[in-house]
Order: structure tokens, then sequence, then C-alpha cells
């Protein structure tokens, strides 16, 4: 008897050891660092992906980007769309051990919103939030807004007593003096904690035992992250088995990674949309030899810049292969593309229509362009100067790093460019986004919109429309408004839309992950043998 | 002799007032720092909250000024990526870096001095010639090349050696961290140290080759093989001992130059040192990390020279005259 409870016992033994040693640590290598840990400092996709480890927002998002219940359970909305309410997840703890509350939403809610916070667009300034009980939260409006929780998933929610005990109340702004306890530690409720954070040189999260989802899917019991600036050394330590995971692997060393043998290259489309912007405000180009009036103000001409270039060649030669020519100024996932297609490729019809608008001797015009911010960005600007010049025109380029790219093009820099190339991703993952910020007029003083739209391309109707999709809750009248909306920006040319640039992780064959769109590298979803 | 020192450190000061002033003249070019911290998406009226905040809308002049203020009290301000006082930034990262320096330059030395008296001793011999011609290699490849090679080589190719990072390091003290009491953190330091050496490894086997030609055609040399002493004792006990002393002075103005130019050597090997720090502010426009880290660099090149001039004085007699006379 005693012998076969030993015997049990050993088997227990086993079969914990076993369980033991199949909980893995993964090595993952990004190009960026992990700069701070406060989860309202820095607003960008790998910092939220980072972060996204430890804390948790309301809402999440899926592998295929549906907004799914996370700390939230579920919500509901009034019919006039004025108030949401939100029913909280019983039983959540934060890694500290405390229990997760409305009071911790509420205080969120008031965190996020503060100065020195990068996320202050995530809830409208407007709405109320108010308690219910310790699991029910009101969001009051003043005007409907369908999209409310579309960012939910990147606001992570932070414990008040933790944040109050640390002298965390405010978030950590740009100006700070002295360090921030959230900026070196965090404390969320999300599948892994925080082991220790070495900002700029190493990151290690261990699994959180007691995740209140009990459906895990990796099977890890760390991560070490490191990241690895330079292109040749990550994807050399992806090679030789240092690290299990890379990303991005740039586009040139692709077959060779995948030639390697254990490991191999996850390629897919991703959201951002890379497009070319035309001054159409000013009454003379800022970097032009046409003088006293804009060719851009004429949609002829921007026609003709369109279908001079070739899209295609572009694909094949510049992206190898690793782009989806987009006719939209937004992803296909994000709104079908049903309905519109690229203008042809035609380098006579441009010249002709050069022609038409009285220019048959083409002209001269100043690129700007950023060569270390999207995929060949640099060598995309080029094959455009090289393509454009067929129809006639003379591009100069100025094809710069994106310190400096950034600080004359964007509205702090007084928008000073005539012709340029750019990439977004509407952080709503939603038209509207596009709309807003892009495709928006920008002479509406105090409002914020068009404040992205570089070139200043402005239809009032588009305006109207946007306005009204805000507000807009029936699904089916909404897409129908923001087709109508996208119809007339490109019936007019308003932007030369180019493609949907291609994600590329490099991941060793021992590990199973998924690859969402937005190009968050989400290790939860990581399993290695 | 006190007069020439105050003028000296006089000197020096200008020297670093000038550099922070270059310093700031150039930071206007890198870009715009607050277009690094907030997103393409942020409202405008934060954006120019920020400059405001960060005081970026006074005129260089008077950041410059509030800058130098800052730094006679010790204040160097809080790194705009990190969020953190650059001077514990600079603090986590320098014993990286000092390591780092002090293997490659211990490995110029062990390496360089014994090629530069075989290539002298021998000089017709075969080795003699592909140590010479290694040596051209070693002063014309680039930096990020070799590293990049001997990463091919050695991580991918061969899997005895890491690609990146310090490996295991242990903490002495507070301020300390060392990578020599782990195996891994030993062997992490063997790629790095070469590709940062190399370049004053092969200048030191060709001073040390030079000089050696010259001291072996010396008068002493020849009397003491026409007493008949050994080639050994000659050759190492009188001619290489003559050799060493401007070796020794070259080697420690390098010293500074290694640290300084450590910054390849780390970004290919994703060295956590101050290198790499200052690389990536320099991507990211942070320029608390970019004006301490100039300074920094500056204040040691300015000490070494100033150490090395107060050492003249003191050891040449005729130079204290005529500092004496002045």
């Amino acid at each position: 008897m005693s012998f076969k409870t030993n015997c049990l016992a050993a088997v227990a033994a086993l079969a914990l050891m076993c369980g033991a040693a199949q909980a893995q640590t993964l090595r993952y290598a990004n190009q960026g660092e992990l700069k701070s840990l406060d989860p309202y400092t820095v607003n960008e996709t790998t910092t939220n992906a980072h972060l996204g480890h430890p804390y948790e927002g309301l809402t999440a998002r899926g592998k295929d980007l549906k907004i799914e219940p996370a700390l939230a359970e579920k919500w509901e909305v009034s019919d006039d769309g004025l108030k949401w309410r939100f029913f909280l997840r019983k039983g959540v703890k934060f890694h500290n051990g405390e229990d997760f509350t409305a009071d911790d939403v509420i205080f969120s809610a008031e965190r996020v919103r503060a100065p020195g916070s990068n996320f202050t667009t995530r809830i409208p300034t407007d709405a109320k939030f108010t308690k219910v009980d310790d699991y029910t939260i009101d969001v009051t409006l003043s005007s409907p807004n369908p999209i409310l929780n579309a960012q939910w998933d990147t606001w992570y929610i932070m414990s008040k007593k933790w944040a109050e005990a640390n002298n965390a109340v405010a978030p950590t702004p740009a100006a700070a003096t002295t360090p921030s306890h959230a900026s070196l530690n965090a404390n969320g409720t999300g599948p892994f904690k925080i082991e220790s954070h070495q900002p700029g040189v190493k990151t290690v999260f261990k699994v959180n035992e007691n995740w209140w989802n009990k459906k895990v899917e990796h099977n890890l019991k760390e991560i070490v992250f490191t990241p690895i600036a330079s292109d040749a050394t990550r994807v050399a330590a992806l090679l030789s088995g240092e690290v299990d995971v890379i990303e991005p692997v740039p586009i040139q060393d692709i077959q060779r990674v995948n030639s390697a043998g254990n490991v191999q290259v996850m390629t897919g489309p991703e959201l951002r949309t890379i497009f070319l912007g035309m001054d159409q405000t000013r009454d003379e180009l800022l970097e032009s030899n046409v003088k006293g009036k804009n060719p851009f103000k004429d949609p002829k001409v921007r026609q003709a810049f369109y279908q001079a270039i070739d899209i295609e060649t572009i694909k094949s030669r510049v992206m190898r292969g690793l782009s989806t020519p987009s006719p939209l100024m937004i992803a296909p996932e994000l709104f079908p593309h049903a309905g519109f297609t690229r203008a042809k490729f035609d380098t006579e019809a441009s010249k002709k229509l050069l022609a038409e608008a009285g220019y048959p001797n083409g002209f001269e015009v100043g690129m700007d362009c950023p060569n270390d911010r999207y995929v060949n960005d640099g060598q995309i600007c080029q094959a455009v100067v090289g393509m454009l010049a067929r129809a006639g025109i003379k591009v100069n380029l100025n094809a710069q790093p994106k310190g400096q790219y950034f600080a004359k093009v964007l509205k702090s820099g007084g928008y000073k460019t005539s012709f340029y190339l750019l990439g977004w991703t509407p952080g709503t993952f939603d038209s509207h986004n596009v709309l807003n910020d892009i495709l928006g007029c920008r002479d509406v003083a105090g409002s914020s919109r068009g404040e992205s739209n570089l070139g200043g391309y402005c239809n009032k109707k588009v305006d109207a429309l946007t306005d009204k999709i805000l507000v807009e809750p029936d699904t089916a009248k909404r897409d129908a408004m923001i087709k109508e909306a996208f119809k007339i920006t490109v019936d007019e040319f308003s932007y030369i839309p180019l493609h949907q640039q291609a994600l590329a992780w490099g991941v060793s064959k021992k590990v199973k992950l998924t690859q969402r769109a937005d190009n968050s590298v989400l290790l939860y979803y990581a399993t290695k043998e | 002799m006190l007069a020439f020192i105050l003028r000296r450190l006089f000197q020096s000061l200008l020297v670093m007032l000038s550099v922070a002033l270059i310093a700031f003249a150039m930071f206007r070019f890198v870009g715009d720092p607050v277009n690094q911290l907030v997103s393409l998406d942020t409202p405008q009226a934060q954006v120019e909250q920020i400059r405001r905040s960060l005081g970026l809308d006074d005129p260089v002049i008077v950041q410059f000024f509030r800058y130098i203020y800052n730094a006679a009290r010790l204040e160097f301000g809080v790194s705009y990526q990190f969020r953190l006082p650059v001077i514990s930034l600079l603090g986590d990262r320098a014993p990286a870096t000092l390591e780092l320096a002090f293997m490659s330059a211990l490995f110029s030395l062990l390496v360089g001095i014994p090629m530069g008296v075989y290539t002298a001793l021998k000089r017709d011999s075969w080795l003699a010639k592909i140590l010479q011609a290694v040596s051209l290699i070693g002063i014309s490849l680039p930096t990020f090349l070799i590293g990049i090679l001997l990463i091919y080589l050695f991580s991918v190719t061969l899997g005895l050696l890491p690609s990146f990072g310090r490996g295991e390091v242990v903490k002495i003290g507070n301020w300390w961290t060392t990578g020599l009491l782990t195996v891994s953190g030993l062997k992490a330091l063997i790629l790095p140290s070469i590709t940062l050496g190399l370049f004053q490894m092969t200048l030191i086997m060709r001073l040390v080759r030079a000089e050696m030609l010259e001291v072996l055609r010396a008068d002493y040399i020849k009397f003491a093989r026409a007493r008949g002493l050994r080639t050994r004792t000659v050759n190492f006990g009188h001619a290489l001992k003559n050799t060493l002393v401007p070796v020794i002075t070259i080697a420690g103005l390098q010293l500074g130059s290694i640290i300084a130019f450590a910054i390849i050597t780390e970004t290919v090997f994703q060295w956590p040192g101050m290198g790499l720090l200052f690389l990536r502010a320099v991507q990211n426009v942070d320029i608390p990390i970019m004006a301490a880290y100039l300074m920094l660099i500056s204040f040691l090149f300015v000490s070494i020279n100033l150490i090395v001039d107060l050492l003249y004085a003191a050891v040449d007699p005729r130079l204290r005259a005529t500092i004496g006379a002045h």
C-alpha cells in the first residue's frame, strides 16, 4: 500500500517536473527600446504591445483585431448613445495582490487625460466617469460616440492605491526632473509581470500565475526582451539562435533568413498606408519653378502625378513583393476596398493631363521624404522621382532622417513641404480617424481637424460627412457615408495612396506565434517547443 | 608654475564651453525633439505645451546658458525618451564602456607589442610579411565591417560566441557591474574587444616595429652585441625596454579615443554602454543625453591633455624654464 502511494507520488512529482520543464523562456529582440513602463508616456505600437503584457485595458483586441471584453466583461449603450455602462470583471487582482475595482478605472480615466499623458485622445475630454458600484461604471458623453471604446485596448488600467502609495498619480511628464516610480515599475493585471527592467538594455517578464483569464495560450514562464538596434546584428542573433523572435526583419534579409533552416520569416500585410501628399493650400509652392500659382491646386496635375506612378514596379523592385497596392488611404482590413480601384499607370495620359493643365513641358518641384521611418521609404521616393521624370516632372528629392523630416513637414514646423511621403495607421482602426486627421480641412481655427493633413486638401462636403460619421450609431448607414466620403476624395485625387507595407517578423521554427496586422508582437500568443 | 597650471585650466574650461556651444548649435539640425515624444495624432495644443514645458521655445542662446548654469551645478537634466536623470543613465552605462575600453586596450597591447617585436626582428620572414599585411587590413577596414564579419564567423557560422549584449553581469557595490566574473560575460567581451582594439593593435604594432628598428641601429645596441651578450638579452633587455617609452605614451593617449570611438562597436554588438546610448539619443533627438555625453567626452580629452602637459612640464626641465620665463 505504502509502496503504491509512493509510486503515485513519484508519478505525480514527475508529471509536475515535466510541466515545469515545458514552461519555456522566450527571448525577443526588437529594433526599438522599451523606454518607460509608464503606460501613458509613449504612444507607439511597439511600446503599447510590450506594456500589453503586464497591463490590460477594459477591452482587448483579438487576433483578428476585433474588440473583445477584457477587464470589462460587457457593456451597454443607451438608446441616445450618450451613456455607456461598463460591467467590470470580478475577482481580478493586480500583480501586487490588490483587487481591481471601479475606483481603479475612474483613477485611470483621470490619469490618462492629465497633462503629461500622451494618450489624452483615448477618452473625449468631456466624458464623465461615474461609479455605480464597485464593479459598474457609467460613462456619460455630451455627444454620441459609437467608437468610444475603439482605442481602449491600449488604455491600460492602473491601480489607484499603488499609484498613490508610490507618488505616481500624475503621468510622467516630458519635462520631469525626477524619475517616476511608474516609469521603472509596473503593477497591472496582465498575463506577465515585470521581473526586472533596465531601460534601453533588457526587460524580463515573468508569467503571472494568478491571471484571471483561464484560457492561457502560451507555455512560457519568462520573456527576455533585448533591443537590438543594428539590423545585421539582430538578424545574426536570430540565425545563431540567441533570440527566438525578432521584429522587424529587413526586407533584403528575408530570403537569407528563410533559407537558414532553423528560422523563418512571418510576413503579412500591415495596417499602415504609405501615400504621397501635395501642398494644395499655398498660392505658390515653396519648392518649385512655377511662380505665382500652385499647380497642385489643379486636380488634373494631381491626377497626372498619380498616373505617372507605376505601383507594380515599386511593389516588385523596391518592396520585393511585400506590399499591397492600395486605392484608398486606409487598409482593406479596416475598410473594404470594394468599388475602388487605383487610377491606371499611364505615362502618356500623365503628359496629356499636364499639357491640359498648362504645363506641356512639366515643371520642377521639391519632395520631402523620410529615409528611416517606413519600410524602404527612401528607395520608394527615388523610384517615384524616376517615374515622374518620364512624365516630364523634375523632382528634387530631399530624403532625410525622420528627426529632420518631421521637424520640417509637420504643423509644428509650418508644413514646409510641397510634395511628401507619409505613412498613416488610424489609431482607432476606424475610417473616421483618416477622414478627420488626414482628409479634413485644416482651416477651422481652434479645431484639431486636419492637423496631419500636411498638404491641406479640403472639401467641406467631406467634413460634413465626417461629422455625421462620428455620431452615426447604425453601422450600415455609417459605412455608406464613409464610402461616399472616400469616393469624393478619390475622385479629386486628394492624395496618391501607394500601398500597405508588409510586416516581417523573424521567428525560430521552435516558436509558434500569431501575427496581428497592427504589428503588435504579443507573446502571450506564443508557444515554444 | 602655478600661473601655468591656472592658465591651462582656464584654457580647458574655454575648450569645454566651446564644445557645448557648438553642440547646442548643431542640435537644431538634428530635428525636433518634441516630435519624438508625441505620436502623429497628438493634438497640436498639447505638442506646444510640451515644447514650452521643456523650454524648447526659447532662443538657442537662452537654452545654452540655462544648460551651462545647470551643468555647473552638475544638473544634466532628464532624458526625453527615458524620463530618467541623464547622470544615472550615463552612470549605469559607464561600466560597460569602460570595461570594453580596458579590455580592448589590453588586447591591443598584448597582441600588438609581440607582433611589432617579431616583425622588427625577423623583417624578412614570411610570417612578418603576413602580419604586416594583416595590420594593413586592421587599419583600413571600417570598424562596423570588422564587427559584422566577426559576428558572422564566430556567432552565426561557428556558434561559439554571442553576437550581442554583455552576457550575465555581476553587480559590485552600487555603481559597478562587471562581466569579467561570469563565463557568458567574458565570452561576450571577446568579439567587441577585438573589434574596438584592432585599429589600436595595428597602430601599436607599427609603432613598436618602427621604434624597435630605430633602437636596434643605436650605438649602445651595437656595443651590447660587441660585448658578447646573448641576442635574447640584447633584444628584450635593452632594445624593447627603450622602445616602450613612446608606446606607453601613445597607448595612454589612445585610451581616450577608445572610449570616445566605442560608439560604432557598441552599436554593432548592442553593447549597453554610453556610446550606444548616445547614438540612440541622436536618432531620437534626446538632447539632454547628447549634450551630457559630448560634455563628458570633451572633459575626458581635456583632462588627458592637461595631465600630459603637466607631466611634460614636470619631466622636462627645459619646458619648466620656458614656462617660468613667460
